[in-house]
């Protein structure tokens, strides 16, 4: 067995923010924050959306996780969790874990291998206990079997290596659960081993923790708990923060527009505005006429004028790329030249444009005949408006687009019938990572594949990316992954874009993720200067 | 008089199962249920979880079966279970009830007490500048939408005092206590004070045209007495009936001053319930607000008689 980290090195990892920041914290208060909405419940492995995760994170610990202060999620910045180190098998397809000695659930039962393998048997759906929804399990396709060996010492055999295995089991999204709690227990009542122990869960209301005092990391947290008031109304949360009603805004979810309001009513407050690694892209049905026809889906990629989605939607502050989330945030971008190189992609969008409408011409449309489609979305700003731009820049290549908003209820199901031409849709990657969006969004079968996209040379690729274990010749591959899903116009991305965070200044400790916005929200190195 | 409350009551009742039948149906006329919402967020649907999650919900029964467990249900007092929170439906809506009737209760108080008074100054004062300036307050009262007018006092507070009387469950002082309940009463309370103002306008310059209150004001009774002992008396028949309807309506302008203001209330929960298609909550809340306004209707019809000796309801 290969050791890859080195306890040394897991050691200074862990040195948490406050070694690294002059200020000695304090201990003690509350940290209030506002939630955008009542989350469907507090189980995180049931859920889809960071509603859950931020307010649910700090109950829990992972085997593993990002390391909390750097900003940027990668391999490097794993370090240990409930795991104290970690150890891959020379033909890298066994991970084992030995676990940390002592730690008690909130309960105060004690945490065993067993309920490592419990958790994970249960997202791989081997388990007599079931989740109501498993929104991951296909995260663990390449995971046969977790085994124990002992108390504290648990393995993941694999199918075939996979390096981004370790990556997806530091996620927010992936807490160990404890085995002597019912799933049902875990959406209402959540026991974790985390730095904060859950208090309640009011509906519509609010989200109370308090201080775990027998955390196991010891001097760890700082504050004795964290109060989430749910205000769907953003208007009269914004106003809440600048009023000093609550330390912090919900994490990534002020607007440009309005982080100026924050910063006009609030000059002191700190603001950053970092990638949140979704994409706004067009789903396109290949399966039904127009867009079987591929000059037209191509005629369509060359259209987009991405800068002015961006300047319209954000100012300018989004970032162009492709299915992986650009850099500098992201760790897996194309190269700007090879970027520039896709059709559509060039900067200039009039020779672009040109190449379209002759595109069009050859499948029979023109000024006399215009293609007239409905574009579909959901009824969500952030899905509307992007839509209504789409819709502009379409009239340049002779598609008349008409807006088809949709429930929110009722998205999924129209989009899963393929009851559409064309759709604009949003994308969150809860893990900057190729396997985790490769083979959720484009490979053969998958049901998040709207577009029935289908490609076996290119799944083939994905393998091979997906078992590569060296870094560099991972990259080169996934480059060449993702330039050909833009040429072959399986989901055009439109942009990746950006969001904003505030905290009041006495608020030390936060650092908000560049490349995910589902896995920084442990809070156990947060504290407040006052 | 007991013949027409009973009969009222049997009429009470019939409304009430329609009320029940056409909620049911309509709620399961709406496209999605929680089912899909749920999946919809997962962004795909395993179909063998799905049918789990409908039988577990007991969606998967035949839509008369699914009426009739929740009305077999609500005569043995179970209201279900929240799809979302899976607690009781019953200790989801009952901490919310209070809530909600207090700031109800507040807005209306607020109508009363500002719209009758201003409205009697306006007819008694009639063609005069304080009319004029009534009017058009009355006419802004009318015009302003009460999410708009709420979302305007937040603003006010927050730059003129630093800030704002959002719901805040363990109030420290009495006066905390007082704003986060008596700013969005006044919020919602606003528009239904306007049309007080209004009806008891016309309804006094009506009353203040009659006969006896001239005889009265011959008989040497003072301004203040014929005013508001010999015309308000009879000039507060429609008005009631407006205040009654306004209960009935105030519902609507609670759902948008309960989001404005983060009040926890009943009509924020419903509007939350309807979202995630919760159907539990949302008949039983509905249910609730249809026996509020029945029993609204009942009452006002039952005050008519106390206050008009001239109606009296007999077979």
């Amino acid at each position: 067995m290969r050791s890859v980290h080195a306890l040394a090195a897991a050691a200074l990892l862990l040195l948490p923010a406050y070694d690294l920041a002059s200020a000695e914290p304090k201990q003690g208060g509350i940290l209030r924050v506002y939630h955008r909405d009542s989350p469907g419940s507090a189980s995180i492995h049931e859920g889809a959306t960071y509603s859950i995760n931020v307010p649910f994170m700090p109950v829990f610990n992972n085997l593993v996780m990002f390391k909390q202060d750097v900003a940027q999620n990668s391999v490097e910045s794993i370090v240990p969790d409930l795991a104290e180190s970690w150890a891959w098998s020379s033909d890298n397809k066994k991970l084992t874990f030995k676990l940390r000695q002592g730690v008690k659930w909130h309960d105060g039962k004690p945490f065993t291998s067993a309920d490592v393998k419990c958790t994970f048997d249960m997202l791989m759906g081997k388990s007599q206990q079931k989740f109501r929804q498993n929104p991951r399990k296909s995260w663990y396709d390449q995971v046969s079997d977790v085994t124990v060996n002992g108390d504290f010492e648990a393995s993941f055999e694999l199918k075939r290596p996979q390096p981004a295995l370790l990556s997806l089991l530091a996620s927010g999204y992936t807490p160990v659960y404890p085995c002597h709690v019912s799933p049902a227990d875990m959406r209402t009542k959540p026991v974790g081993t985390g730095p904060f122990k859950f208090v309640e869960f009011k509906a519509n209301e609010s989200i109370k923790l308090t201080k775990n005092p027998d955390y196991w990391k010891k001097g760890l947290p700082h504050l004795d708990g964290i109060e989430f008031t749910i205000i769907p109304n953003r208007s009269t949360a914004i106003l809440g923060f600048v009023s000093d009603k609550f330390d912090m805004t919900f994490p990534t979810e002020v607007s440009i527009p309005l982080l100026k309001e924050v910063k006009a009513q609030a000059p002191k407050a700190v603001c950053v505005v970092e990638p949140i690694n979704v994409s706004t892209n067009i789903i396109v049905n290949s399966s039904a006429p127009p867009f079987d026809n591929l000059d037209i889906r191509r005629a369509l990629a060359l259209a987009l004028d991405r800068k002015a989605f961006i300047q319209i939607m954000f100012e300018g502050q989004a970032d162009i790329g492709g299915t992986m989330l650009p850099a500098p945030g992201g760790l897996w971008a194309m190269p700007k030249e090879m970027l520039e190189s896709i059709p559509g992609y060039g900067p200039d969008i009039n020779a672009n444009r040109e190449e379209a409408r002759k595109l069009m011409q050859k499948a029979g449309y023109g000024p006399d005949k215009r293609l007239a489609v409905k574009v579909a979305t959901r009824n969500i700003p952030i899905y509307r408006d992007p839509a209504v731009i789409l819709i502009d820049q379409m009239k340049n290549i002779y598609i008349d687009g008409e807006l088809d908003v949709v429930d929110t209820a009722q998205w999924f199901p129209k989009v899963a019938r393929k009851d559409y031409s064309l759709g604009l849709n949003l994308t969150g990657n809860a893990v900057d990572d190729p396997d985790q969006s490769f083979y959720e969004n484009y490979s053969c079968g998958s049901e998040r594949n709207y577009t029935n996209y289908c490609n076996k040379e290119i799944e083939k690729l994905f393998d091979q990316q997906s078992a590569e274990t060296d870094k560099e010749k991972r990259k080169k591959l996934v480059w060449e992954i993702d330039k050909k899903l833009q040429e072959d116009v399986a989901r055009p991305i439109i942009f990746h874009g950006r969001t904003g965070t505030c905290w009041h200044p006495y608020v030390k400790g936060i650092t908000v993720m560049v490349n995910s916005s589902y896995n920084g929200y442990r809070y156990e190195d947060v504290w407040m200067d006052k | 008089m007991f013949a027409y409350i009973v009969r009222r009551l049997a009429l009470m009742l019939v409304t009430l199962i329609g009320i029940s039948i056409i909620i049911f149906v309509l709620l399961r006329v709406v496209p999605g249920n929680i089912v899909d919402i749920l999946f919809d967020a997962a962004g795909f649907v395993d179909p063998t979880d799905k049918a789990n999650l409908e039988k577990e919900l007991g969606l998967n029964l035949p839509i008369y079966q699914q009426y009739l467990n929740w009305i077999g249900g609500l005569l043995h007092g179970d209201l279900g279970y929240s799809y979302v929170s899976e607690k009781p439906a019953l200790q989801e809506i009952l901490p919310r009830i209070p809530i909600t009737a207090r700031l109800a209760a507040l807005a209306l108080l607020f109508s009363a007490s500002i719209g009758i008074p201003l409205g009697v100054l306006s007819a008694v004062h009639q063609g005069s500048k304080l009319d004029y300036t009534l009017r058009v307050v009355s006419l802004s009262g009318l015009s302003l939408p009460s999410f708009w007018l709420g979302l305007l006092i937040l603003m006010a507070s927050v730059s003129l005092f630093g800030s704002m009387p959002i719901y805040n469950p363990n109030p420290k002082t009495w006066t905390e206590a007082f704003a986060i309940y008596a700013v969005p009463a006044m919020a919602v309370g606003f528009r239904s004070a306007a049309l007080t103002m209004r009806i008891t306008r016309s309804s006094m310059l009506e009353i203040l045209r009659q006969d006896y209150i001239r005889t009265a004001r011959a008989k040497g009774a003072s301004e203040a007495s014929v005013n508001y002992r010999h015309a308000l008396k009879n000039a507060i028949l429609p008005v009631i009936t407006v205040i009654g309807i306004e209960a009935a309506f105030l519902i609507g302008g609670l759902i948008v001053t309960e989001t404005v203001f983060n009040i926890p209330g009943v009509a924020r929960f419903l509007v939350e319930a309807l979202r995630w298609r919760d159907y539990p909550i949302v008949q039983n809340l509905v249910m609730l607000i249809a026996v509020v306004v029945v029993v609204a209707n009942f009452t006002v019809d039952m005050l008519y008689a106390a206050i008009d000796p001239r109606i009296r309801y007999g077979d």
